[in-house]
């Protein structure tokens, strides 16, 4: 299939760069901050976060992972095919801290939703708040984006996808026109 | 709208994992290798999901999951119930009592009728062999074999299966010893087509009057072989699975005593010392402990039986998962 | 019957008599009165036997009509009209009705039924012990008396080795074989199929090959020692054919015959085609469909002629006779209408000598009963024969157990394509079935 190359590395890693500095921000430091990134590809992106926020601020800050193929609205879709379910790996006690969910792209709001639901069932974080290199609109619940690294308005039948080195072998960002194919 | 930099060849990067499209679970026999591995795969996510502070989810709110359960069983039913619930569903539990066939009521009538007040997943255990293939062409419901006669138990094959991976990694050249009645065991045949399809070498031991001889086979992967011989069966086995004795084998001859069998088939820890070092020791349950396994080595530091049970809920709720979601595909 | 019938162009193989040519036969007044070429019959109705064999009609000295006392699953009207849709003019009935024909009372109450329902001639077995119980024997000689052509206690093996003895002398005296259903139900236990790969695989309990040997072995003992005529029902083991071989060649009085399901199926029927066991209830017979080495010898044995005859063990069940627990199922196919079908596939493979295959369902079976005596011309094509088939070797069909005569939709060939069709049956000297092939 072919796409239409919207980041190339270069920019992802800026984009990361200023995520991380913007949320430190947010946060006034890294106290009580744990990011956890949604599987698959917030996952690596949440790693990413945590690797320039020590480097920022010189302290480490726990990062897990979050499978919510459990809690999707829409396993009764015909049209999509039921998620394969994998671990999730929530690291420390995340009662009273600031959680800040990390995803690659946001779109409808389902997976944040989802993902919310998630979080609840592993502790009560003081305060919960979104993360995603991509905002692609489209949004079908009450959800926004505290951090978003870049803004990119599509057509409902178009995708993005984003590829990651970890999970990948490269780090790009693509719009797809072709089938809405959206993980 | 876009602001186009580029536009080039990219890889299909979309995961494509094995999907479950089976209606029923009916046994292990036909089940390929990407189907373990998916179902593997989904108990491991959900036995992290059972080591949470809030161990369940709403996933399959709305389904209805029944257990029809024609003979005692409390653990499997158990299991069963926990993970449908451990997962949201509805469960309903019924006890066929033995002699409702006798009364009329055919196994056609009773799924077709729990198929009508709205199941989705029926869990079923029957003292004959081949009932829930009955059940399942007679109904749209998904039928789960929860132990059918002397002949198939899936989802306890599984969770052994489970069980062993986690604990040795790959089964690829792993020599399982499964002793006691194995002609009358239906977790036994089950064991034998997951751990084939695994690449293991499986000995199917016991007395003679208890051998499926016909269960030999030497396939691609792996091997089968049986032997009445347990002391040289277990020599280097990396997992010795104890079966539970019936003790009406007894009385309709297949063994001479009680007796006669410990002294040749017992898991004990003598023997237990020709097997690998460190090798697991498993019992589906219930044990009769002193008698098919010793409680020294039930009870020792290799016995992985407690982990089976608790293995079974999370590769129950696995099952469950994959077949409630593959139904409304 | 007034009027002619001529049935012409065929190939006539009347094995009692050893003709095989391109003959036709002719038919005046309810009987065969020529049998020649190109025989000329102005004004007879004609059937058209072109491309046909014409043989005598077949005989089935095994079949379950169930009335009375099972009519919801077969009745003497129906399961006779399956036999004649399967070319079968003549069939012995067994015995294990309710009640059953243990004296001549009951006996003569059923040849009652025979006389207004039947479209065939049908030949009661009588009971070899009071209500088949095994216990105490039937009185043998008031049911030769009262028109019994042999005795059984079909479906329950005489177990008790005296009781057999005595019921071999007795039933030796008065001219009538013994059709045993040659079995150890001790060493069969709560077996369902035959114990062997099968079985093992479906967890269902086995009934050993050794059950079926060793009974015969044990009856073909009895029969030497009393000098009755033993016939061994559907043999199903290839020892079992070896025993009865070796006791022909001793000259007793044993003979056997084999079931067209055990010559076509094996324990697999009941595994089924697919990947996933189909633990199929319809291929439950007793005895049990056995290996692909049993179902040779069984081929080997019509071939040789150790085999006497062709019998089908029709056994029309009712569907929830069927739909059932394949434990809880009740044994036996119902295979009137697929017998020839099934002998042809097996012939068309070459695995069964045609010739030999037709005189297993006609002259041996009227050899086996010594059923010439009472029926002048039966299983021949003899002047005063009245009993005829046609049937077209070559056509391929396929089995829907809906089109069904008998009420029995019992059958694991559901489906399954066979070779060899009725085309004409003349049954009592009348044209009883004919689907297409008449012409006026």
């Amino acid at each position: 299939m072919t796409g239409d190359l919207l980041l190339g590395p270069d920019e992802i890693a800026r984009t990361v760069r200023r995520l991380a500095h913007e949320i430190i921000e947010n946060n006034r430091g890294t106290d009580e901050l744990v990011l956890i990134g949604l599987l698959s590809r917030g996952y690596p992106l949440a790693r990413r976060l945590a690797v320039a926020i020590q480097e920022f601020e010189g302290a480490s800050v726990p990062v897990g992972s979050l499978d919510i193929g459990l809690y999707r609205d829409d396993l009764s879709n015909r049209r999509l095919r039921p998620p394969s379910i994998r671990p999730s790996d929530i690291p420390a006690n995340i009662d009273g801290k600031t959680v800040v969910l990390v995803d690659d792209v946001l779109f409808t709001g389902r997976s944040i939703r989802a993902a919310l639901d998630a979080l609840l069932d592993f502790g009560r974080p003081a305060r919960v708040r979104l993360a995603a290199l991509v905002d692609r609109g489209h949004r079908e619940l009450p959800i926004r984006p505290d951090f978003v690294g870049k803004n990119i308005p599509t057509a409902l039948v178009q995708s993005v996808r984003v590829r990651l080195a970890e999970t990948d072998g490269e780090d790009a960002v693509y719009v797809l026109n072709s089938e809405a194919t959206h993980a | 709208m876009l602001e186009v930099s580029e536009r080039q060849a990219i890889g299909d990067d979309l995961e494509q994992p094995a999907r479950w499209s089976r209606k029923d679970l009916l046994d292990t026999d036909t089940l390929t290798v990407a189907e373990i591995d998916l179902i593997m795969e989904t108990a491991e996510a959900m036995r992290e999901v059972r080591a949470r502070p809030i161990s369940k989810v709403a996933t399959l709110r709305g389904a209805t999951v029944v257990t029809l359960f024609y003979e005692q069983s409390t653990r499997t039913r158990a299991s069963f119930e926990v993970a449908a619930k451990a997962l949201g569903a509805d469960v309903v539990n019924l006890t066929a009592s033995g002699s409702s066939v006798e009364k009329g009521e055919s196994l056609i009538d009773t799924v077709r009728t729990l198929e009508a007040v709205g199941a989705d997943l029926v869990v079923m255990r029957h003292g004959h062999s081949g009932a829930p293939y009955l059940a399942a062409r007679n109904t749209t419901a998904g039928v789960i074999n929860g132990g059918d006669g002397t002949h198939a138990h899936p989802t306890q094959a599984l969770l052994d299966l489970f069980t062993m991976r986690r604990r040795l990694g790959s089964l690829d050249g792993r020599k399982v010893v499964i002793v006691g009645d194995v002609l009358h065991s239906r977790v036994a045949r089950s064991n034998v087509w997951t751990l084939l399809a695994s690449g293991a070498e499986v000995v199917l031991c016991g007395p003679a009057t208890l051998l499926p001889r016909s269960l030999e086979s030497h396939g691609e992967r792996g091997s089968c072989t049986v032997s009445a011989n347990f002391d040289q069966a277990i020599e280097d086995a990396d997992v010795v699975m104890a079966l539970r004795i019936q003790k009406e084998r007894q009385a309709s001859g297949l063994i001479p005593s009680l007796r006669e069998y410990i002294s040749g088939y017992q898991v004990n820890g003598t023997r237990l010392e020709r097997a690998k070092p460190g090798a697991l020791v498993m019992h589906p349950g219930p044990m009769n402990e002193g008698i098919e396994i010793a409680p020294e080595v039930a009870h020792g530091v290799t016995s992985v039986i407690e982990e089976q049970v608790a293995n079974g809920v999370a590769v129950r709720m696995a099952v469950l998962y994959l077949m409630a979601t593959a139904r409304v595909q | 019957m007034t009027g002619q019938l001529l049935i012409a162009g065929g190939r006539v193989i009347d094995p009692a008599n050893g003709v095989d040519g391109k003959l036709d036969v002719l038919i005046e007044g309810g009987a065969v009165a020529a049998v020649g070429a190109a025989l000329s019959a102005p004004g007879a109705r004609r059937v058209d036997a072109h491309g046909c064999i014409v043989t005598p009609g077949f005989i089935d000295l095994h079949a379950h009509l169930r009335e009375p006392g099972f009519e919801q699953k077969g009745t003497i009207a129906t399961e006779t009209l399956a036999a004649l849709r399967g070319g079968f003019t003549t069939v012995c009935a067994m015995p294990n009705t309710m009640p059953a024909p243990d004296s001549a009372p009951v006996v003569a109450a059923l040849l009652e039924r025979i006389a207004r329902d039947a479209v065939v001639r049908v030949l009661p077995i009588g009971c070899v012990t009071r209500r088949r119980e095994g216990h105490e024997l039937a009185d043998l000689a008031e049911l030769a008396a009262a028109g019994c052509i042999a005795f059984s206690d079909d479906g329950s093996p005489v177990a008790d080795g005296r009781l057999m003895r005595n019921a071999l002398a007795l039933a030796g005296a008065v001219g009538l074989p013994i059709s045993e259903h040659s079995d150890d139900p001790v060493l069969n236990g709560d077996g369902v199929m035959h114990e062997g790969r099968v079985s093992e695989r479906l967890g269902l309990a086995g009934q050993p090959a050794a059950a079926e040997i060793a009974a015969i072995a044990r009856n073909i003992a009895l029969c030497e020692t009393t000098g009755g005529r033993l016939h061994i029902a559907h043999v199903s083991t290839a020892r079992s054919v070896e025993l009865v071989a070796d006791a022909k060649a001793r000259g007793l009085a044993v003979t056997c015959e084999v079931t067209p399901s055990h010559l076509l199926l094996t324990e697999d029927a009941v595994f089924g085609p697919g990947p996933e066991p189909a633990y199929d209830t319809n291929a439950r017979i007793n005895p049990p469909l056995r290996t692909e080495a049993d179902r040779r010898a069984l081929l080997r044995g019509v071939n040789d002629g150790v085999i006497d005859a062709i019998a089908t063990d029709h056994a029309p069940h009712a569907r929830e006779d069927k739909l059932c627990e394949f434990d809880f199922a009740a044994p036996g196919i119902s295979c009137f209408e697929t017998a020839l079908g099934s002998i042809g596939l097996v012939v068309s493979r070459g695995e069964l000598d045609f010739a030999r295959a037709l005189a297993a369902l006609t002259s041996g079976p009227v050899r086996v009963f010594g059923l010439a005596a009472r029926v002048p011309g039966i299983g021949t094509l003899s002047v005063g024969a009245r009993d005829v088939v046609v049937f077209d070797p070559e056509a391929r069909w396929t089995v829907d157990v809906a089109r069904f005569a008998s009420k029995g939709k019992n059958s694991p060939l559901q489906g399954h394509g066979l070779c060899g069709e009725i085309r004409a049956v003349v049954a009592g000297g009348r044209l009883a079935f004919a689907p297409e092939a008449v012409h006026a």
